[in-house]
């Protein structure tokens, strides 16, 4: 009697143990767009970096889940006293997923490749203030900048400066090699992307064995694929779907915040456009709330300005041009457009832009405005409206994220010009002590607003989606990635 | 029957020829650039030019048009921009799921309606005949990608005999890789069926009118053995003719079914090819399926040689 007691409580202790180990290590994660090809450091769309970034591939520095840098491959640095020399200490026992060791050289020839006179990387204005990169020892890297930058360090945590080894950079657009917790396995173009654990990484092993990325373009798809168990994760889910499974107890709707200013950009030298009055018309004409509701689910924080609500250096400015039908008109009259004026409206493919534009359309026509909507494709939207700036008005949410800069770019789509902002601009790239930038960026914050150079919308929210049990997807989206390093399933 | 198979050759390939000329200048007429797409929003002037240059891109356009078409007579069908590996491979790649997706459908529609087409116009007027094109009615008007989902939300979310979607190659083994071309299949060809039953109907209907049909019958021949055997032959000409231009139908279909169902398929391929303005798979992934639209209507014409023997002398 007593031996059949302690088999039986030998059993059900060893059942409990093996189902209490058996969580599972295999994910499919569901992403919108597939990856043109595998290497961050030679291209601009956000899927590559969705699969690979900190899962295969680590820069010098990384950008963690709530936009802060955070140390990776250089597990620490010193700063000279001008702002202008970085020292770089570098993890020891670093190995490339082919083998090979990682070393100062594989920095210096990253950095080297990336600003190469026939560099194709998309963001080589990360890199534009590198005067020279010096090997100190296989630890250490000394990068000399020509001027202080403030922003370096966190450039360096993008996916266009993850470092690469010379041995597999020209083949890393089929088959990706990096030092991540992650090594890739295969693409089923088309159909899905394959990681698996590394088996030669550095640190703490991650938790998943095997992760899939599963292409499913079609938003309508994505409900059912998640319903049915195919696909697991969702976490750049369409805000619009997110009411048919967050009732559901099987699935965590997560609402996040992302660097994505979606503005109604306006080309500013194009007449009336020209005029502050009829752009602040425009402003006052538009009830952020209205597209906030119609276009993206009632998801979404409205904005003032060109930052994030979520960015520590936010300026809330929401309340300088509140919904006022009357006022737009009154400006209008005092720009001598009493009788309002027609214009166009061209809207690229994303609900966003689609149905934001119908609900603005219908408000600017409340102030005499009177748009004809175009819509178009992105590969159309790039060329006429953002190469050629041809175009009155647009909707598109800029993500990429500390982008302020773009106001003072010369020849930017927004045909804006403003020598004090540009001054503030180039105040900001050379300082780097917090306070001051923060000033700074308050400024130019205040300034866009004043000038009204585009109707500021809202920030992009990140709607993700996932079954309950997984642990440990980011919230927010401080840059476009699917960081894996720590998602495990909870049993 | 040697002239006529000449000349519905040389028809062939003269329309070949237009096609591929009409397909690279509507290609080269659309707005964007490959390259700006490639590189995004914070890629300057400079750098785009220079991706352009990388990507052969900058050359004359009849120089283009020339090493292109050139390239197809050698069956070379250039380099994917955004990919940049040889298009013949990702054509490789996505073939083996369009084109059994498609025979699947093929296959379903034709074994779907001609059954019905058959039953309705042996019962024309009567209940089973109005409740049979009602159907077709219906399936006509039904949009797929709708019935796609509706499939995908019975088949796959409630009763769980089939994946929501997806493909998971025919290396993991024939039944999962056909499994999971069912619901399409289903939504490609219901619509495909209707048509074609609808046709069968009214090709039918017209051959039991004709005199050949009543002799039969009055010499004693049951009805059943006069409809299959004479009536169904002679009204399969019309019937062959819409089957050979549903083909072309289907392939353009899967163009949405392949999203809905996020199948890696060609319809998928040249969906993503036109939005990145990868111009060289569009191109040439479009010429592919010309090239095979062109050849299922020079079987069908064949066909009607077999059918109708009368054709066989002719010229």
């Amino acid at each position: 009697m007593k031996l059949w007691k302690i088999i039986f409580a030998t059993a059900v202790l060893s059942f409990a143990a093996a189902s209490a180990f058996a969580a599972r290590t295999d994910l499919v994660i569901g992403i919108p767009l597939e990856p043109p090809h595998l290497d961050p450091t030679a291209g601009a769309a956000a899927a590559i970096d969705e699969v690979l970034y900190a899962n295969v591939f680590e820069g010098l520095t990384r950008i963690g889940p709530n936009g802060e840098v955070l140390p990776d491959l250089a597990e620490s640095w010193t700063i000279s006293d001008d702002g202008k020399t970085y020292t770089f200490k570098l993890r020891t026992g670093v190995k490339f997923h082919d083998g090979s060791d990682f070393s100062a050289e594989d920095v210096k020839f990253s950095l080297e490749r990336a600003r190469a006179d026939n560099s194709v990387n998309a963001q080589k204005g990360l890199f534009a203030q590198i005067d020279k990169v010096d090997v100190v020892d296989p630890a250490t890297v000394k990068v000399t900048l020509k001027n202080p930058q403030g922003s370096f360090l966190y450039n360096m945590g993008w996916g266009d400066a993850v470092i690469v080894s010379p041995k597999s950079a020209d083949t890393n657009k089929e088959k990706p090699i990096g030092t991540g917790p992650f090594k890739f396995q295969s693409w089923a173009k088309g159909s899905s992307i394959t990681l698996v654990k590394s088996d030669n990484y550095r640190g703490a092993p991650v938790f998943l064995d095997k992760v899939e990325f599963r292409i499913v373009p079609d938003a309508a798809a994505a409900v059912p694929a998640l319903l049915s168990g195919d696909i697991q994760a969702f976490p750049f889910f369409d805000p619009d779907s997110v009411s048919q499974v967050k009732d559901d107890p099987r699935f965590k709707g997560v609402i996040g915040s992302t660097e994505g200013e979606t503005i109604l950009a306006i080309n500013n030298k194009k007449p009336p456009f020209d005029k502050l009055q009829v752009r602040q018309a425009i402003s006052y004409a538009l009830d952020r709330k209205a597209i906030i509701d119609g276009a993206s689910a009632g998801l979404g924080v409205p904005i003032g300005s060109h930052m994030s609500p979520a960015n520590k250096d936010y300026v809330d400015l929401t309340g300088l041009y509140p919904h006022n039908v009357a006022k737009a008109k009154e400006l209008l009259k005092e720009a001598g457009l009493e009788n309002g004026f027609k214009a166009t409206l061209k809207l690229p493919p994303p609900s966003y832009a689609r149905l934001g534009g119908e609900i603005i359309a219908s408000e600017l026509r409340e102030a005499g405005i009177d748009l004809e909507i175009i819509p178009v494709e992105w590969a159309q939207w790039l060329d006429q409206v953002f190469t050629k700036k041809d175009y009155d008005l647009t909707i598109v949410s800029h993500t990429e994220p500390n982008d302020i800069d773009i106001y003072s770019r010369k020849d930017y789509y927004f045909n804006y010009d403003n020598p004090t902002f540009d001054k503030i601009i180039a105040n900001l790239n050379l300082t780097s002590d917090e306070a001051r930038r923060k000033e700074l960026l308050g400024e130019a914050q205040k300034i866009l607003a004043d000038d009204a150079v585009v109707g500021f919308l809202y920030e992009l929210p990140k709607v993700g989606v996932w079954d309950a049990k997984l642990q440990g997807l980011w919230e927010n989206a401080p840059i476009q990635a699917n960081d894996l390093t720590k998602v495990k399933w909870t049993h | 029957m040697t002239a006529y198979l000449l000349k519905r050759l040389i028809i062939a390939a003269i329309t070949l020829v237009l096609a591929s000329m009409v397909v690279f200048a509507v290609m080269e007429i659309l707005p964007g650039d490959p390259a700006r797409l490639m590189l995004g929003f914070n890629a300057s002037a400079d750098q785009v030019e220079l991706l352009r240059n990388q990507m052969g891109l900058n050359a004359p356009l009849a120089l283009r048009y020339l090493h292109w078409a050139g390239g197809l007579l050698s069956l070379d069908f250039g380099r994917s921009y955004t990919y940049s590996v040889p298009v013949i491979d990702l054509v490789r790649e996505r073939v083996v799921v369009s084109l059994p997706l498609t025979l699947i459908a093929l296959a379903l529609s034709t074994v779907i309606a001609i059954p019905v087409g058959v039953f309705s116009a042996s019962q024309q007027g009567r209940a089973g005949d109005a409740l049979a094109m009602g159907a077709a009615q219906l399936g006509v008007a039904v949009p797929n990608f709708w019935f796609a989902l509706m499939l995908i939300y019975l088949f796959a979310v409630w009763l769980r005999l089939v994946p929501a979607g997806g493909f998971p190659g025919w290396s993991a083994g024939t039944w999962p890789a056909v499994k999971s071309l069912l619901l399409p299949a289903v939504a490609l060809a219901l619509p495909q069926a209707a048509i074609l039953a609808r046709v069968a109907r009214s090709a039918l209907i017209e051959v039991l009118n004709e005199d050949y049909i009543r002799t039969a019958r009055a010499k004693g021949l049951p009805y059943r053995a006069v409809l299959w055997r004479h009536a169904l032959r002679n009204a399969m000409i019309p019937v062959l003719t819409i089957l050979g231009l549903q083909f072309a139908f289907l392939l353009a279909g899967t163009i949405i079914i392949e999203n809905v169902f996020y199948l890696p398929g060609l319809g998928r391929l040249v969906f993503q090819a036109i939005n990145q303005r990868d111009l060289i798979v569009v191109e040439s992934v479009v010429m592919l399926l010309v090239a095979a639209v062109i050849a299922v209507n020079l079987l069908v014409d064949l066909s009607y040689a077999v059918i109708d023997p009368r054709l066989r002398g002719r010229q």
